[in-house]
């Protein structure tokens, strides 16, 4: 059931992001674009999605298990540091390069676009360079603690 | 600055918008997960049982959406400007920048925001101002 429910959750969550334009990198530059031909689009996807999640994370909040009889997994932290900002901002410059982000770019590789599965491979690098790298600068440490 | 009248496209917009906001709430819901992709997919890299099979399905009904919504119309084509070389780079610093700030446009964006995370509110506005800046820049130097 877990998993039939996360398949259609990507299966909405996907039409939604093809709909909306969101896999057109080119829809989404042309946000980014503020200081020439802006394409408001993109704010009101986002407003849209949080109108809804608003409530639905509203009432997950208030719950401690899932409808499904899960754990309720809601991110805890709230501080602000320099991995968030500096991650966020790195982010930010490849979404600007491309126009795409991780979602957007699934969906466009599903349908098929060549330069889409160039886009995600490279992303899954990143991820896996990034997994790597903290496994590396951990490690040594957890050594000397042993 | 002009708005693009031409591309516009409020209707269709706030529609896949509250479609996406369907979706998270389903997710979180029914899973008790969020629907933030880069965490689901950074997820299935650093595997642990238990955690891998309801990843999967999601990836997969992305994946599947395209297959779907050609069903009831034919998709329009993307306008990618980027070459080999810059969706490369791209994705590499989505991939490695997503990891470090902890989310990206759904995570943060969607739903961070959807739950007033002073986090997410802070990292969307870091990325959507850096995506602008590079936006800028490289209609300057192109």
């Amino acid at each position: 059931m877990n998993a039939l429910g996360a398949f259609v959750a990507g299966l909405v969550f996907g039409i939604g992001l093809i709909l909306s334009g969101m896999t057109d990198p080119g829809k989404v530059i042309g946000f980014l674009d503020v200081a020439g031909n802006w394409d408001p689009s993109l704010a009101l996807v986002m407003g849209g999605a949080v109108l809804v999640g608003f409530f639905a994370f509203g009432l997950a909040g208030r719950r401690g298990r899932s409808f499904l009889g899960g754990a309720m997994e809601l991110p805890q932290r709230r501080d602000i540091d320099t991995r968030l900002v500096a991650g966020s901002v790195v982010f930010g410059i490849g979404w600007g390069l491309a126009g795409f982000c991780p979602g957007p770019a699934l969906v466009s590789f599903g349908s098929g676009q060549d330069k889409a599965a160039v886009f995600v491979a490279a992303m899954l690098l990143g991820m896996l360079a990034y997994t790597a790298a903290e496994r590396l600068i951990h490690e040594p440490r957890r050594r000397a603690k042993a | 600055m002009t708005v693009d009248w031409a591309h516009f496209t409020p209707w269709a917009s706030l529609a896949g918008g509250l479609l996406i906001g369907v979706a998270a709430a389903m997710l979180v819901l029914l899973n008790g997960r969020v629907a933030g992709v880069s965490g689901i997919l950074g997820g299935l890299l650093s595997a642990r049982a238990g955690e891998i099979g309801w990843r999967f399905a999601f990836i997969g009904g992305l994946l599947a959406a395209p297959a779907v919504a050609r069903l009831v119309a034919a998709l329009p084509a993307p306008r990618i400007e980027a070459g080999f070389a810059t969706l490369v780079v791209a994705g590499l610093a989505v991939g490695i920048g997503t990891s470090y700030g902890s989310g990206c446009t759904s995570g943060h964006g969607v739903c961070g925001i959807s739950r007033l995370s002073p986090r997410s509110l802070v990292a969307t506005a870091a990325f959507m101002l850096a995506g602008m800046a590079t936006v800028y820049l490289w209609r300057q130097l192109a």
